[in-house]
């Protein structure tokens, strides 16, 4: 009997690796899925271009995450949060406000359960979270640095292979390159995009004050502009503004940057300053007419993108993530071929619904709240203060912020595979 | 895999076609591919727990011997294999077996394929810790026959599983007026309603053969996941288990 699913370690003869899944991509999002997979018997192979090293240092990425609850209960369940619960920040109210109008809508985690909308992590703590939980799971082999020269998919199979001349086949391979995935371009996969002329500044900052677990989006004439909870006194700062003005934000000096932070913020904090490099980010919108090939799943980024407005760009790419390996194990369960059309339909017709949601509710804020026009204004400052007067309106919203809707995967809920 | 061996090679391309054929699934078998999740899952649950297994092991049918009557082109026959029992699949139709081969082979899952009809292996004194055969029933000409050939290759305290359509006004409806000339799932005439059996006719036939009914399951398509799932309705698809008894000394 060939052993096409035994419970081991990748297995490497002649050069060749032998695997079930091949995840191309070894961000946050391929990590988190060869750990989902890892435990259920199921074998991966990540292949990561970049050194380890090199994506856990500070200049590579500073920003900062929010992971909703139902991504915090998932790290949970694949034994990652132990590896950052000391990094992680709870936020435990959320305030909007908009364009110093004295309506304002106000989230408040008790009034829907005793627990957190979430967390904010640093990018770069995910990441070594998800390293070192990787270094203890013996099902998953991290190839990085590693690149992958040609990938087939055919009927039968995928074999991809690595510029040192290793093969790897699989039966499944998976997407997970970010927003330009050359798998997903490599499949004929189109993507439609929305770009906005806003760019998203990205960086931390440290106060005079505490911030009392309280997440603020402040919605300006230029865009949103939110400070989130960290550990301490300190905040992840997302501050969006038209992207012709943006290289003068960046150029300025350090006292004249944070005068413009303080200037938005108002004085809750007392004195605010920047502590970390500055990241731009151009904000837009993609969503892959399919998440689905032969053999082929994008997740995360290379199915949908979104700004970082709403915080649930991760938290999407976190549920692809949830939805595949509980997919994935229902099929091997059932002896399935993992790389065939069945499950790959249904972890396409599970995800595809929920990403629309979430990008047009998106696109939808970004609209709302970038506009001065006065109709628009008085619209948006009654809307939120409806919102905020009708408990179940509210209610819902704060749930779907915490991911606590729908037909959630199993990790997500918090539940074991 | 003996049968490829003896296969003319110029075929064998017409026959990875029909593999993929087979195997795509939102192809002409498409609606099988639809169903197979379901019928796997009653199986894998009806095995363990006749045979005492790990439900939670990847491989929990290793080490029994399992036969697919009718396989086709191996789409039962594959998963089982994965689940870790030693498949044998028979057809009568050469070229679904050249078909399940080619397939098997291209992904290196291992299966016992060959040509033959079920009372010919019977015939042979060949017997398994399980008898499969799903979605076959319907097409044969002798239902009383082909069961008790089904049960005489079921060992002593092994096991039937069977999936068929039942024959109710509900299943004309749906089976016959809806999948075939409404919705064009299948080709029309691919069903003879008077060819399906109520799940009391087909108990009867297990009776008279030496094996009990134990168990009927339906199936219910939900149109909005395009899923099916296990249901008490049995009026259209079901799935029977049934069990031949241990001999007594």
């Amino acid at each position: 009997m060939a052993p096409s699913r035994a419970k081991l370690v990748p297995m490497a003869r002649d050069n060749q690796i032998k695997t079930d899944v091949l995840i191309v991509g070894g961000g946050l999002i391929g990590l988190t899925q060869a750990l989902a997979l890892a435990g259920t018997g199921l074998r991966a192979v990540v292949v990561e271009r970049q050194k380890p090293a090199v994506l856990t240092a500070m200049a590579h990425d500073g920003r900062v995450s929010t992971l909703s609850y139902g991504s915090a209960a998932l790290y949970g369940q694949i034994g990652a949060w132990a590896h950052m619960a000391d990094y992680a920040a709870p936020i435990e109210e959320i305030r909007v406000a908009d364009n110093g109008a004295p309506l304002f809508l106000h989230f408040d985690h008790r009034e829907v359960g005793d627990r957190p909308f979430g967390f904010t992590v640093e990018n770069r703590f995910i990441r070594l979270a998800l390293h070192r939980t990787l270094a203890q799971a013996e099902a998953v082999e991290l190839i990085a640095p590693g690149e992958l020269t040609n990938l087939e998919r055919s009927q039968t199979g995928v074999r991809g292979v690595l510029a040192d001349g290793r093969t790897i086949t699989a039966a499944l391979a998976v997407g997970a390159e970010g927003r330009h995935s050359p798998l997903r371009e490599g499949a004929g996969i189109r993507s439609l995009s929305w770009q906005y002329d806003q760019t998203a500044i990205v960086t931390t900052v440290s106060h005079e004050g505490g911030h009392g677990g309280i997440a603020s989006e402040l919605f300006l004439a230029a865009g949103p502009f939110a400070l989130l909870p960290m550990r301490g006194n300190r905040s992840a700062l997302i501050w969006t503004e038209r992207s012709r003005d943006v290289p003068a934000l960046l150029a300025l000096d350090e006292a004249a940057f944070n005068a413009q932070i303080m200037d938005r913020a108002g004085d809750h904090w007392g004195r605010i300053e920047c502590d970390a490099p500055r990241w731009s980010y151009p904000l837009g919108l993609q969503n892959a007419e399919r998440y689905i090939d032969t053999r082929l799943a994008l997740i995360g980024d290379a199915a949908h993108g979104m700004h970082p407005v709403a915080g649930q760009g991760l938290n999407l790419g976190i549920r692809d993530v949830a939805a595949l390996a509980e997919v994935l194990i229902d099929s091997a369960r059932l002896g399935l071929d993992l790389g065939g059309g069945e499950p790959l339909r249904r972890y396409q017709q599970w995800r595809r619904f929920d990403a629309l949601t979430m990008l047009m509710m998106t696109d939808g804020l970004v609209r709302l709240f970038s506009n001065d026009i006065t109709p628009v204004r008085l619209a948006r400052v009654l809307g939120l203060g409806l919102v905020n007067r009708i408990g179940p309106a509210k209610r819902f919203f704060e749930r779907h912020a915490a991911a606590m809707t729908g037909d959630l995967p199993k990790l997500i809920r918090g539940e074991a595979l | 895999m003996g049968q490829a061996a003896s296969i003319d090679p110029t075929e064998i391309d017409r026959f990875e076609r029909m593999a993929a054929q087979w195997w795509d699934a939102d192809g002409p078998m498409a609606p099988l591919h639809r169903l197979n999740p379901t019928r796997l899952q009653y199986s894998r649950m009806r095995l363990c727990h006749h045979f005492d297994l790990d439900v939670g092991d990847l491989r929990p049918l290793t080490g029994l011997r399992l036969l697919d009557v009718g396989c086709g082109g191996g789409l039962l026959a594959e998963p089982f294999a994965r689940m870790g029992a030693s498949v044998m699949g028979i057809d009568a139709g050469a070229e679904n077996i050249a078909t399940a081969n080619a397939h098997a082979q291209a992904l290196g899952v291992e299966v016992d394929y060959r040509t033959m009809a079920a009372e010919d292996l019977a015939a042979s004194g060949a017997q398994f810790d399980a008898v499969v055969s799903m979605e076959v029933i319907e097409h044969t000409a002798d239902v009383a026959g082909f069961i008790a050939a089904l049960v005489d290759l079921t060992r002593p305290g092994g096991v039937l599983l069977l999936a068929t359509l039942n024959r109710t006004p509900r299943s004309f409806i749906t089976a016959i007026l809806g999948a075939e000339y409404v919705l064009r799932w299948l080709p029309v005439g691919t069903h003879d309603w008077q060819r399906f059996r109520k799940p009391a006719e087909l108990g009867r036939y297990l009776r008279r053969s030496g094996a009990e009914l134990r168990h009927i399951a339906g199936m219910r398509y939900l149109p909005r996941q395009g899923e099916w799932q296990l249901s008490r309705d049995a009026r259209v698809n079901y799935l029977a288990y049934a069990v031949r008894p241990p001999t007594r000394l």
